[in-house]
């Protein structure tokens, strides 16, 4: 799995490069003037990861309940963030005019903040198969090991959230 | 248990099973030896086909004003030919070796992820298949052709649907994003492989060479192939969604697709180089008789080459106007990569030094590698200068230099692996006549190509024209380049021929036919599907060294 986020990594950096060298180079509007910090959103992801690291570390000790419970809440704050970003493309499409043909600035923004979604929502399918898996009663103190790697890939998620949100939302700006 | 099994007589062999059953077999499989078997079949499949292209294309060229084919088709030509080579000759060639060959030198019993290596196996391959059915289907838009014809690193805006209406480049690029997500995978899987399943004993100091060098290689496909398939859906979302990454009228920037294209690109070419150092490192050992020189230095100058190889980038890009500061970094990180690869080839001289030698088929093809690799390693540093390439980018020298690496290194030391790990894979010998004959059949073919080409290059040839004017002092050498292509494809033909009439007539080749130090030489050929009935245990780089020589063993000197 390390292997695998070096690899993703190598991809998003390619994203974040062409996103920071065409900030300011569109020709015509809108610029990144129109976008709304997402504070309420970002602590969501990044609480969510204090939340499956709790559950990993209950179902280390053979908690069960206690490891759904943590699950559950990940794949919700997860959700609401994924509900969220979805809003706002909502917004910036039917209220400000901007899809990612409009101009530079749209074709980079909808494709690093889209493929941080689409890697968001691969780690939602996962996660959800656990939880329907953990809700029948299949999941067992020995299982520990796998969901730790999918912990793996869903912190990795949330760093890459960082860099976006300092990317998009703080240098770009 | 069938019929013909419980009906068969008494000593005779029964392989009698129906052919959907064989085919089944090797369609469901998961093991590591027939998976690399496949992606070697694969690669000599895709071989041929980008050679007779290659061929086509040099009958155009054979004369001036020659009408061979169109000049579209000569663009359709070109890009077919260098994009199937790298991604599906190369790629799966060096992918195919790791897979059967790690497992075994490390003394396991399989990859570490079987399932996700089969599943690796038929991304690449059906990546090649998507480029190839352009041939022959995909409605483009009408009179365009579906045909991918813009090059094998496909510069923006070439791309652009103004410029590239209909498919042809979806293929393209669908192609390469598919075959990319299959070599990120595999690399995974042989990172994961080396890590975690070696044998008790071996240590990362004591791995074989070419275990090695196929973990800097997978780590190398991790860095490098992902901003290809960055750059391929960037390229995606500007032709169906209508985005503007490289469209200039926008103010996107056709240089940033170079630079996308080539940070995958130059890693790529170590990418395809290190496994073929690691096939020199296996057989120049055992055909001289003498233990690796200088194995620590082997692995840290491979692992310089891995690293410094991540930031030459540029020097594909000497002649589009980058700054001062820009020509300068990657002019000396290029000259410096040398330094390191010079290692490597003093090593495999001193290895040689004093040895006995034995030119067997395998180690001809080493011995030429050395020679050829040597030269193109100095047309490299030639290139590496930016002034000089100033003079001679998009030249016919260019073109020269990498069929140097490509063909005069990576080639000539995959067709020495295959003569090397035959008797392993099919159990029986190869004619060592046949094998002789193609190797100096292909060395003449391709010193009367691949020398003569840089003359017309310096003459100042550009490359991928489809016809030239008489008269430029061109004509004759162009004339000569063509001839060597007869020798190199009746090379080609001996090898194949060789392949498959050894594996139906070949003599048994015994486990061991080449008195060699490994591990994949202590189980039988070919391997049982386990590899080993007891998993090894080692204590030397040369575990079968030990075991042949009780009396002096090589543990007592590491």
């Amino acid at each position: 799995m390390l292997s695998l986020i070096t690899a993703e990594s190598a991809i998003f950096v390619i994203f974040v490069v062409a996103y920071l060298f065409y900030v300011g180079k569109s020709p015509s509007g809108p610029t990144p003037a129109v976008l709304h910090t997402p504070i309420f959103l970002s602590v969501c992801l990044l609480s969510s990861s204090w939340t499956i690291h709790r559950a990993v570390a209950a179902l280390r000790r053979g908690e069960i309940a206690s490891f759904a419970g943590w699950w559950l809440a990940t794949f919700a704050l997860g959700a609401v963030f994924l509900a969220g970003t979805g809003l706002e493309w909502r917004h910036l499409i039917v209220d400000e005019g901007l899809t990612i043909r409009t101009n530079l600035f749209g074709t980079t923004y909808y494709s690093l903040v889209g493929l941080h979604a689409f890697h968001l929502t691969a780690g939602l399918l996962a996660l959800g198969t656990v939880l329907l898996f953990a809700l029948f009663g299949k999941v067992k103190q020995q299982h520990a090991a796998h969901a730790d790697v999918l912990s793996l890939y869903w912190h990795f998620v949330d760093v890459v959230w960082v860099a976006v949100f300092l990317v998009v939302y703080v240098i770009g700006r | 248990m069938s019929t013909a099994d419980t009906l068969a007589w008494p000593g005779t062999r029964t392989t009698s099973r129906p052919l959907v059953d064989k085919l089944q077999e090797w369609v469901t499989t998961v093991d590591h030896k027939r998976l690399g078997i496949l992606y070697i079949a694969y690669a000599l499949f895709f071989l041929v086909v980008a050679g007779i292209e290659a061929t086509v294309m040099r009958i155009q060229l054979i004369r001036p004003h020659n009408a061979f084919v169109s000049p579209q088709n000569f663009n359709r030509l070109f890009t077919m030919h260098g994009t199937t080579m790298i991604f599906f000759v190369a790629m799966p060639l060096v992918f195919g070796f790791a897979n059967y060959l790690v497992p075994l030198m490390i003394g396991a019993r399989d990859m570490a992820f079987p399932r996700l290596n089969a599943f690796s196996f038929w991304l690449t391959a059906f990546g090649g298949l998507i480029l190839h059915y352009s041939l022959v289907g995909g409605y483009g838009l009408y009179g365009a052709g579906t045909v991918p014809d813009v090059g094998w690193w496909a510069y923006a805006p070439l791309t652009a649907k103004t410029f590239s209406p209909g498919h042809s480049s979806d293929y393209w690029t669908l192609s390469l994003l598919v075959s990319g997500f299959g070599s990120i995978l595999t690399a995974v899987n042989l990172i994961a492989t080396t890590i975690s399943m070696r044998c008790r004993g071996m240590t990362l100091g004591k791995m074989p060479l070419l275990a090695w060098l196929s973990l800097v290689m997978a780590g190398l496909v991790i860095l490098a192939v992902g901003p290809l398939t960055a750059a391929q859906i960037m390229l995606l979302i500007d032709r169906y969604l209508g985005g503007h990454f490289f469209d200039t009228q926008a103010g996107g920037s056709a240089v940033l697709w170079m630079h996308f294209f080539w940070i995958f690109g130059h890693p790529e070419v170590y990418v395809l180089i290190l496994p073929a150092f690691a096939f020199v490192s296996e057989i120049v050992p055992v055909f001289s008789r003498k233990a690796m020189f200088g194995y620590p230095i082997m692995v840290a100058a491979t692992i310089a080459i891995g690293f410094i190889s991540c930031s030459v980038w540029a020097h594909h890009m000497f002649s589009v106007g980058m700054s001062v500061g820009g020509h300068l970094f990657f002019t000396v990180t290029t000259m410096a990569i040398a330094v390191p690869t010079g290692i490597k080839i003093f090593n495999w001289l001193a290895t040689m030094w004093g040895g006995k030698i034995y030119f067997k088929a395998p180690m001809l093809f080493c011995v030429a590698f050395l020679f050829q690799f040597l030269i193109a390693g100095l047309t490299g540093v030639m290139l590496a200068s930016s002034a000089f390439t100033w003079q001679t980018a998009g030249s016919y020298f260019v073109v020269a230099h990498f069929h140097y690496v490509i063909i005069g290194g990576i080639l000539f030391a995959a067709f020495g692996a295959f003569y090397y790990w035959y008797p392993k894979m099919t159990g029986r010998m190869y004619s060592e006549t046949l094998a002789k004959w193609h190797f100096w059949l292909f060395l003449i073919g391709f010193h009367v190509t691949f020398d003569t080409m840089h003359i017309p290059g310096l003459l100042g040839m550009p490359r991928r024209i489809y016809t030239y004017e008489p008269g430029r002092g061109w004509d004759t050498l162009n004339l000569i380049v063509t001839i060597g292509v007869v020798f190199q494809a009746a090379g080609v033909l001996t090898f194949v021929f060789n392949l498959v009439r050894s594996y139906l007539r070949g003599r048994p080749a015994g486990s061991d036919p080449w008195d060699a130090w490994t591990l994949e030489w202590s189980t039988t050929s070919p391997p049982p599907e386990y590899n080993f009935a007891t998993i090894p245990t080692v204590k030397s780089r040369r575990p079968l060294w030990d075991l042949k020589h009780p009396e002096d063993p090589d543990w007592k000197y590491e």
